[in-house]
């Protein structure tokens, strides 16, 4: 800070120019974030009939419900283990793909990282029937690239299943792992490499001794990501998983604009955000903790 | 030691496939010259794309999404802007904690965001508007816009703005002279990638609009839900055109490299 502003430099000075400049945006995610988000934790806890509508009263019916009727847990199980598969083929796949991106030359590598990043930011409606498409029917196009490969025997059904579900959002979530990995890969230092190499590590042993150990916070942090992000998503088990199988975000849309029991889907809402925020702070921490020296 | 070898590159050729795919494969079945889905295409034909002026559904829906995309990432910049000088320049208590609140919509679900916005516009009587989309729009597309205008406030050269002041200019015509010209590619990119993000909403969305504010994603949605034939895939391929010519522009102008990494950058956070 420079002297020519030392009137401001003082503490108390810096918090209120801090605070006014960030005033408006403080005031609309007050009244636009908070205010709504404890109001759908309240509406979990109000009643609902069919004929009453919602009744603003406080109790634990809806919580109960989704204790008790084992339909919530088996969809909840659904939404957690499509998101894991989802986060596992990521993982197995993003990882060498962003380290075969970082030792391609010049004009390649800035190519294909847009190629593969790229798709992020295209509507997801049009990504998710493109994979409707493909994988249309049993004589659809990426049953016959997979039966005439050899892959398979017999054709395998994606649409309105978990397996069609995972693929789908493996691919709409793959750009974050390969930034995520991409972005721990810079952070090398190349000349640990050199020097496992110089001292007669084979190529298998610099990856699984060398790169790995190093890029794992960044594997684990572009898993938290993809995790979440998937866990949530809604478009992809829309259009994929159909109307029967459905995960926390189709489940909380049908019971708002189908059903109309906005309390009942208000509370799987909350409880989705509550299982999120926990897994997500919770293996954060993890993480920070075990990889300490890769956040100095 | 730095090459890749052919198993690598074979693998990185599966991999490009496997991305490229879905997108691919909706641009080309867009151009079919037949009444129903098949792949491959026997020749290429505009039928479905002329056919597009004949549902208005689609085209209405897409001024609903073009406006609401121009409108809500202006008023989201209106709000970022200042909110991203404070906390690139001035060192306050709870610094930390406003900036975890502004990059929140990329932590919440979409989903639960919706059912909130639902619940409170429904409430206070605004339900399904047009306003109220814009309202939820600012706060969803907000991150976008904050990250890439503190990326170029945090890089900005404060002396030039000491110079104005010792020059005797005063605050806003310091800001409007010197700052702001200064970090305008940032806020530029910023506006850019937040109408990119609005225009393609629509987990949120789904949850707000209404008949006759619903945006075109939305309406794809609806649509496929009950059908997906050729005219869809054509609304589609125009919606991939469209963000393609942002990106490309993007590109131009900032470079997308940038922008995809802040926001890959603070995502991991």
């Amino acid at each position: 800070m420079s002297a020519a502003i030392t009137a401001e430099s003082s503490a108390a000075g810096e918090t209120r120019a801090g605070l006014a400049l960030a005033l408006p945006a403080l005031m609309l995610f007050t009244g636009i974030v908070v205010i709504p988000l404890v109001m759908t934790v309240m509406l979990s806890f109000h009643d609902w009939g069919q004929y009453k509508g919602i009744e603003p009263v406080f109790i634990l019916k809806n919580w109960r419900e989704i204790v008790d009727d084992p339909y919530y847990a088996e969809m909840f199980w659904r939404t957690f283990r499509v998101a894991a598969f989802a986060t596992l083929i990521t993982a197995v796949f993003g990882v060498p793909e962003a380290y075969i991106l970082n030792r391609m030359g010049r004009p390649w590598k800035g190519l294909f990282l847009l190629l593969i990043l790229g798709p992020l930011l295209i509507s997801v409606v049009a990504r998710t029937l493109g994979w409707a498409l493909l994988f249309g029917g049993n004589n659809g196009l990426a049953n016959k690239l997979l039966m005439s490969s050899g892959l398979i025997a017999s054709p395998v059904r994606f649409m309105f299943t978990e397996t069609g579900m995972v693929i789908a959002l493996a691919h709409a979530m793959m750009p974050f792992m390969v930034l995520a990995v991409w972005t721990a890969l810079q952070r090398l230092d190349p000349q640990i490499e050199n020097a496992a190499v110089s001292l007669g590590a084979g190529a298998l042993t610099v990856v699984r001794r060398i790169i790995l150990p190093q890029i794992m916070p960044g594997v684990l942090s572009g898993a938290v990501i993809v995790f979440s992000l998937s866990a949530s998503a809604f478009a992809t088990p829309a259009i994929i998983g159909g109307r029967r199988l459905k995960v926390a975000a189709t489940l909380a849309y049908d019971e708002f604009l189908n059903t109309l029991n906005w309390p009942l889907g208000a509370a799987v809402a909350v409880l989705l955000l509550v299982a999120l925020v926990l897994i997500v702070v919770g293996s954060n921490t993890l993480i920070e903790r075990r990889y300490a020296e890769a956040f100095r | 030691m730095k090459t890749n070898g052919p198993f690598a590159l074979a693998f990185h050729t599966l991999f490009v496939i496997f991305m490229l795919a879905p997108i691919v494969v909706v641009c080309w079945v867009a151009f079919t010259p037949e009444g129903f889905l098949s792949i491959p295409i026997t020749h290429f034909s505009l039928r479905w794309f002329k056919a597009l002026a004949g549902y208005p559904e689609f085209m209405h829906a897409f001024g609903i999404s073009l406006w609401l995309g121009v409108l809500s990432s202006f008023v989201s910049l209106l709000f970022a802007v200042p909110a991203a000088l404070a906390i690139s320049r001035y060192r306050f208590r709870g610094r930390d904690a406003l900036s975890a609140l502004f990059l929140s919509p990329l932590m919440i679900p979409h989903v639960v965001l919706g059912i909130a916005f639902l619940r409170f516009f429904t409430w206070i009587g605004i339900g399904g508007t047009f306003s109220a989309l814009v309202l939820a729009h600012v706060i969803v597309v907000f991150p976008f816009a904050l990250r890439l205008t503190l990326a170029a406030a945090t890089g900005m050269d404060r002396s030039v703005e000491m110079a104005a002041i010792s020059l005797g200019a005063d605050g806003w015509t310091m800001f409007r002279r010197v700052t702001l010209p200064s970090i305008l590619p940032g806020v530029i990119s910023g506006w850019m990638l937040a109408f990119i993000q609005s225009f393609d909403d629509l987990t949120m969305t789904v949850f707000l609009a209404a008949p006759g504010t619903e945006t075109l994603p939305v309406r794809m949605f609806l649509y496929i839900q009950d059908n997906i034939d050729p005219l869809v895939t054509s609304v589609s391929a125009s919606v991939i055109a469209i963000t393609m010519t942002v990106l490309i522009l993007l590109d131009r102008f900032y470079g997308l490299d940038r922008v995809l990494t802040a926001k890959g950058g603070d995502a991991g956070r």
